[in-house]
C-alpha cells in the first residue's frame, strides 16, 4: 500500500504546530498503525530528519497510551479499537491519511502526536481509591456482591484512561473517564463508605483541570475503545447531586 | 460543599440546564394545549376562554414570572457552559470526523438553542406584548384569536413560524432525554420509555405548533 500522511508536527508544548505531509511506500495490510509509523520513522531517520514522537506501550490494546487521532477520529476509523489494534487493511491504497494529537486545553501537546495526560492521573489521585484497611484477601464468595453489580463494576474498571473520551468530546470533556473510576468504586461494598466524598472530590479536581462540560451528545461512548457506557455518565451525576443536597460527607 | 460550589462546579450548571429544560418542556405542553383549541372552528371561542384564564388568574401569572425566570436562566446557563466548553480546547482539530459519533443537533444545542431565542423574540412580540403590555386586549378591541389571524397573514412570518418549529423540534429530539441523563435520572427499566416519549414529544408538539400558522394562513380555521 502506499500512503499520503498529514502528520501534526510540534517541536514542545509552546512551539507552532502545523501539518506535514509524508509519503510511505509498501506498507503491508497486515501491519498495524503504529508498525506504519514505525516504518515512516526508520525513513526520517535515514533522512536524517526528526522522527515523530508518539505515545505506545503494550501494542495489544490494554495500555492506553497510543493516542492518535486518525481522520477526525480518535484511534481511527475502526470501534472499539486503539490505535496500536488498528491494522492498515482498514484503509485503502493510496488513502490520504491525518495524523492529530489529542487536541484539549488539559492535555497539552509534549511533542508532536504526544500529549500529556497526568491531568487524569490528578483526578485518580483526589478520589479513586479506597483508603479504608481492607485487610488480606478474603475469600471471593465471603463478600456476597450481586451478579449484576459486579458486571457493571467490572465494565467501568474496563477503562484504560486513554483519553479518546476527552479527544472525542466537542467540548473535551472527561466525564466518561471520571464517571468510569467513580462508578467502578460505588458500585461495590468496598467503596461505600467514601462514595459520596470521593466524587466531589474528583468532579472538583476535573473541573479545575479545565476540561469542558458533558453534552451527552454520546461522542465518548462511541469512540471507547473499551466501550464505556453513557450509563456510568449518569451514575455519577446521580452520586454526585446526592452527595451534594443529602449526603452528610 | 456549598451550594453556591454545586452550582459553579460542571455537574451543577448541568443540573439547572436540565432543570429548566424540563420546566420549559412542561410548559410548552401546557401551551400548545391551550392553542390547540383554535381547531375546533368555533371562531376561537374557546380558544379566548382559556387565554383569558390563563391571562387573569394570579396562580397563572405568578407561574408565568417563574416560566420566565427558568428561561433566562436556562440561556444565560447555557452561555456560560458554552464560554466554559470553548476554552477546554483552545486549539481545534484540523480534520474532524464527528458525523461518525454523534448527531448533529446533538452537537448544534447552542446554535438551535440561539435561533430559537431570536424566534422566540419575534413570537414575544406578536403576541405577548400586545395582550400583557398594551390595552388592546383588555379593553375589548382586540382578540388573541383575531390577532393571530391578523399575523399570519404574511407568508414570510408562516415561513419563519414553520422554521422555529424546525429548530424547536431538533433541540428537544436532544434535550428531552438530555436532561434526564444530566440529572443522572436514568433507569435500566425506565430510561427507554424516557426516551421513546421524548421522541414523540419533539415531533408531535412542534408538528403542532406548525399546523397552526400554516392552517391560520390558508384560512382553514373559521
Amino acid at each position: 500500500m502506499n500512503l499520503t500522511l498529514k502528520v501534526w508536527r510540534q517541536k514542545n508544548t509552546n512551539a507552532e504546530g502545523k501539518l506535514v505531509t509524508y509519503q510511505v511506500k509498501d506498507i503491508s495490510p497486515d501491519m498495524s498503525f503504529l508498525e506504519m509509523v514505525d516504518v515512516l520513522n526508520e525513513q526520517l531517520i535515514t533522512k536524517a530528519e526528526e522522527p515523530i514522537a508518539f505515545d505506545h506501550d503494550c501494542r495489544e490494546g490494554i495500555c492506553g497510551m497510543c493516542s492518535m487521532y486518525i481522520n477526525g477520529r480518535p484511534h481511527g476509523p475502526k470501534d472499539r479499537v486503539t490505535t496500536c489494534q488498528l491494522h492498515m487493511r482498514s484503509f485503502k491504497d493510496g488513502d490520504t491519511i491525518v495524523v492529530e494529537p489529542w487536541r484539549a486545553k488539559a492535555f497539552p501537546v509534549i511533542k508532536d502526536l504526544t500529549v500529556d495526560r497526568s491531568a487524569f492521573d490528578r483526578v485518580i489521585a483526589a478520589g479513586g481509591f479506597i483508603s479504608i484497611n481492607t485487610g488480606n484477601a478474603r475469600d471471593a464468595n465471603s463478600l456476597p456482591i450481586g451478579k449484576e453489580d459486579a458486571d457493571m463494576a467490572f465494565d467501568a474498571a474496563a477503562c484504560i484512561g486513554c483519553g479518546a473520551c476527552v479527544a472525542a468530546c466537542k467540548n473535551a470533556s472527561a466525564m466518561l473517564f471520571v464517571s468510569a473510576k467513580v462508578s467502578q468504586l460505588s458500585l461495590l461494598p468496598q467503596g461505600q463508605p467514601e462514595r459520596y466524598i470521593r466524587v466531589k472530590n474528583m468532579v472538583a479536581q476535573m473541573d479545575e483541570e479545565g476540561f469542558g462540560n458533558c453534552t451527552n451528545t454520546g461522542a465518548c461512548e462511541a469512540e471507547c475503545p473499551k466501550g464505556i457506557s453513557l450509563s456510568n455518565i449518569a451514575r455519577m451525576n446521580r452520586d454526585f447531586l446526592v452527595a451534594n443536597v443529602v449526603s452528610n460527607s | 460543599m456549598s451550594n453556591s460550589k454545586l452550582f459553579n462546579s460542571s455537574l451543577g450548571k448541568k443540573y439547572l440546564m436540565g432543570l429548566t429544560g424540563l420546566l420549559l418542556i412542561s410548559f410548552l405542553l401546557v401551551h400548545a394545549g391551550i392553542n390547540a383549541l383554535i381547531f375546533m372552528n368555533d371562531g376561537g371561542h374557546q380558544f379566548e376562554l382559556a387565554a383569558e384564564f390563563m391571562g387573569t388568574n394570579w396562580v397563572i401569572r405568578t407561574m408565568e414570572i417563574g416560566l420566565m425566570l427558568g428561561l433566562l436562566a436556562h440561556i444565560v446557563d447555557g452561555l456560560m457552559l458554552w464560554f466554559d466548553n470553548k476554552k477546554a480546547r483552545p486549539v481545534y482539530y484540523a480534520y474532524t470526523n464527528a458525523a461518525a459519533n454523534s448527531k448533529w443537533y446533538s452537537r448544534s444545542m447552542g446554535l438551535l438553542g440561539t435561533l430559537l431565542l431570536i424566534f422566540l423574540i419575534i413570537h414575544l412580540r406578536h403576541f405577548w406584548v400586545v395582550s400583557r403590555f398594551t390595552d388592546e386586549i383588555t379593553s375589548g378591541r382586540e382578540t388573541l384569536f383575531n390577532e393571530m389571524k391578523e399575523v399570519f397573514v404574511n407568508p414570510l412570518v408562516v415561513v419563519v413560524y414553520v422554521l422555529g418549529c424546525i429548530s424547536l423540534s431538533y433541540h428537544l429530539l436532544h434535550g428531552f432525554s438530555s436532561a434526564f441523563q444530566s440529572m443522572g435520572w436514568t433507569h435500566k427499566k425506565y430510561t427507554p420509555t424516557v426516551k421513546s416519549i421524548g421522541y414523540v414529544y419533539s415531533i408531535l408538539i412542534p408538528l403542532l405548533f406548525a399546523a397552526m400558522p400554516i392552517a391560520m394562513h390558508f384560512g382553514w380555521i373559521k
